[in-house]
């Protein structure tokens, strides 16, 4: 009846067009039922996907359809990869899942580049193409979180849910709480992970030294589970809070380190493939495409690392490309030999010819060996390192020895002031980290002993 | 034992931690250490004077203007170099340096500030105004181009004006009153915005060094808190009203957060400026080259290019 009416006014073209949008759309324009229709009048209600011209575009992606918005943020991902070579065909990756928005996409988009791989080697005669191997880890913090114990099983559950409703190719999951790097007596542990938590007094400190105990068990699942890889889901947002944090806390040199695509400092290579995608694009991949997260397992931030993230926030909220801004200025510091992975020839003997190019990159400057810090794992600097091995001289105890290898940060927020409490948190520590402070020592006695020369060079002048 | 003890004024009042002998008067903003007046006003000197030995920021019979506001941090800076400069033998020539930019209601009243200043330090007084340099103040400035970006076009012009009144002083060196805060908030904007190659400098102590009159900031390390803290207990005359021109929006936001942090954590002041210092900023990075401007042979500075604009 309303095609009939403007039938007669228009034409039968004009009325085909009409009724074929209409159906289209499947919404009811009570304005065309009354005035003919123009293309003016057309324009307002439907604004197309800029790229596909074919979706409707959805709030806050910046002018895309809801396909066209998951193909961007999955191009970057892959933009990633491609580029530094993060993930290679002969790889077995663990994906450090938290439950949070991130981790979730990594996963996923993880899981699709797997499955394509696999379709390749299937379909390929000779299997030239290896798939590489994917796992999933999840740290168990409810030893130190607040959460009720109904709502961790629940996700435990739902985590169990999302990595096996994955398609082939397998991935196992690994569930580990964190007390298990001091002791496989998980009770044990649990008093011993407690008890280190309460000799730290600064708020911020103890956040921080449960961020390195949980790489420390990331560190551990991999190694014993014969991953090569391990890959984190931290995003642009992240990236930017953690470099303000770092120049907060007097990281300056160091915060290059943790900041780039990859970190070879570990046994396992950390490496980073969503760095160039924000929480905000991530948090709304999630509810478009429906990939559920653990929402419950947000654990509350305090001290300098909240604050950092509300003025961010702040920041975010009046100018959008301040996180990107951010994190341009940071990878305009100078990275570490680390931040790159070591090449192996075995593997490009083994890949077809057409799969050896790579992206030549720059050369970086650095010092051969690099001197970390024996809580964060940070490098420490010249000057730094002076001011250490003063401290070094005359020492006899392991724990004054540990306390004289950790960076000035480390020292102030994370190491007990008073000498027994120091102790105490000492034999508190688990093995690897203690026993980085040994290698600190011990290794590269020429460095030292040059170093130890010009401290005494200059006594001597001093004594003159 | 405590009610025998003469000297002890108030029942539960602390010693100053330092000489533990007098009453403890204020908690130390840097430390947060609870000491009397004079530990206080020792340990602040001295701690500016350890910074001018250790970067060797004075030479003797060296000729120094003090960049003078009228506001706390030149006041401040001004008194405590007299008394150094006496006390330690630095032997220095000290002149105070203005410059009128032409805002009225606040830089007239600032510069009578100064003016007294200048009778109670006994330092000489040179003032230079943007009107004389430039034809222009900054209230004109201001009704021709608007509030928007007039704190650049002043920024700008000052920078010289400096400069350039440093020259007919013919001193050797320009100390100014950026303190602690200031330069941590400075390396924040600059990561906030981007600004790579004001990041690399941004933390030095001495700048310009290869210009004709180098600038030092003695107060590089000396928190804001304990600036105002010593006027007020010295009874230093200042003036502290702001600009009435300046928006403050986003250095607003920077400010802001230095303060909640210097408030969890005093030393984060100290920790930013640290971290200025270390980074290490690639080669590889284009760095922006500084040269003469070919119309009035200063230093290149956009002076003569906002010139331009405002004749159009």
């Amino acid at each position: 009846m309303a095609c009939g009416l403007t039938g007669t006014g228009t034409g039968t073209g004009t009325c085909g067009s009409s009724c074929y949008k209409d159906n289209n759309d499947g919404i009811e324009d009570s304005t065309n039922t009354f005035s003919p229709p123009s293309s003016t009048t057309l324009l307002p209600h439907m604004k197309l996907c800029y790229k596909c011209k074919e979706e409707e575009v959805i709030n806050s992606t910046g002018g895309l359809c809801g396909i066209c918005f998951r193909n961007s943020l999955f191009a970057k991902f892959k933009q990633s990869i491609t580029t530094h070579d993060l993930i290679s065909s002969t790889d077995n990756i663990l994906i450090a899942f938290s439950g949070g928005p991130s981790s979730r996409v990594v996963l996923e988009f993880v899981h699709e580049i797997q499955q394509k791989a696999q379709k390749n080697s299937d379909a390929s005669r000779d299997k030239l193409y290896p798939v590489f191997g994917v796992g999933v880890a999840f740290i168990d913090e409810s030893a130190v979180t607040s959460i009720a114990s109904d709502d961790l099983d629940n996700a435990m559950q739902d985590l169990r849910l999302i990595v096996s409703s994955l398609a082939l190719p397998t991935k196992e999951l690994h569930i580990v709480p964190i007390q298990s790097i001091f002791s496989t007596d998980l009770k044990d542990g649990r008093n011993k992970l407690n008890e280190l938590l309460d000799t730290v007094n600064d708020v911020t400190g103890k956040e921080d030294l449960l961020c390195h105990l949980r790489m420390l068990c990331l560190q551990k699942i991999a190694f014993e589970n014969k991953y090569n890889k391990l890959v984190l889901g931290s995003c642009t947002s992240r990236i930017a809070c953690h470099v303000l944090s770092a120049a907060v806390k007097g990281q300056g040199y160091s915060l290059p380190a943790d900041i780039q695509y990859i970190d070879a400092r570990w046994k396992t290579p950390v490496v980073l493939p969503l760095r160039d995608c924000l929480a905000q694009e991530l948090n709304l991949l999630c509810r478009l495409n429906s990939l559920k997260t653990l929402d419950v397992l947000d654990a509350p931030r305090s001290g300098i690392n909240d604050l950092v993230s509300k003025f961010l926030t702040t920041l975010q909220e009046e100018n959008p490309a301040r996180e990107r801004t951010i994190v341009r200025t940071a990878e305009k510091l100078i990275p570490f030999h680390f931040n790159r992975l070591k090449e192996t020839k075995d593997t490009d003997e083994t890949l077809p010819r057409r799969r050896r190019r790579k992206v030549n990159l720059q050369p970086y400057e650095s010092v051969p060996s690099e001197f970390l810090c024996s809580i964060c794992c940070s490098p420490i600097n010249k000057l730094d390192m002076e001011c250490l091995n003063s401290k070094l001289e005359g020492c006899e105890t392991n724990f004054t020895i540990f306390g004289a290898s950790c960076c000035p940060s480390c020292q102030f927020q994370i190491l007990p002031k008073d000498s027994s409490s120091r102790e105490q948190f000492y034999s508190l520590l688990p093995r690897q980290m203690t026993t980085r402070a040994s290698d600190f020592i011990g290794g590269d006695q020429t460095w030292l002993r040059e170093q130890i020369k010009d401290c005494l060079l200059s006594d001597s002048e001093d004594g003159t | 034992m405590e009610d025998n003890d003469g000297k002890q004024k108030k029942a539960g009042g602390r010693l100053c931690s330092i000489c533990t002998q007098r009453k403890a008067a204020l908690k130390r903003p840097k430390t947060l250490e609870q000491i009397c007046r004079e530990c206080f006003f020792d340990v602040f000197e001295e701690e500016i004077h350890k910074v001018i030995i250790d970067n060797q920021l004075f030479k003797s019979g060296e000729r120094i203007a003090i960049g003078a506001s009228g506001g706390k941090d030149s006041t401040v800076l001004a008194y405590v170099l007299s008394e150094l400069n006496r006390r330690h033998n630095y032997g220095l020539d000290l002149f105070l340096l203005s410059v009128d930019e032409g805002i009225t209601g606040y830089r007239d009243d600032s510069l009578e500030t100064v003016k007294r200043n200048e009778v109670q330090y006994g330092l000489p007084l040179k003032v230079v105004s943007y009107k004389d340099l430039y034809g222009w103040t900054m209230d004109e400035i201001v009704k021709m181009i608007g509030l928007k970006n007039n704190c650049t076009f002043c920024g700008v012009f000052r920078r010289q004006a400096l400069d350039r009144g440093a020259a007919l002083l013919k001193v050797d060196k320009v100390a100014t009153g950026h303190n602690a805060d200031d330069i941590a908030e400075t390396v924040l904007l600059n990561i906030l915005r981007g600004d790579i190659a004001r990041l690399g400098r941004c933390t030095s102590i001495i700048t310009g060094e290869d210009g004709p009159i180098p600038r030092c900031k003695p107060f590089k390390y000396t928190y804001e808190k304990e600036i105002v803290m010593y006027a007020y207990f010295k009874k230093l005359d200042y003036f502290s009203t702001e600009c009435i021109y300046s928006p403050n929006a986003y250095r607003g936001f920077a400010r802001e957060f230095i303060k909640d942090l210097e408030r969890i954590r005093p030393r984060a002041i100290l920790d930013i400026i640290k971290s200025g210092e270390d980074f290490r900023i690639s080669t590889t990075t284009k760095m922006p080259e500084q040269g003469t401007c070919e119309r009035c042979g200063y230093i290149s500075s956009q002076v003569c290019y906002i010139f331009s604009c405002l004749h159009i």
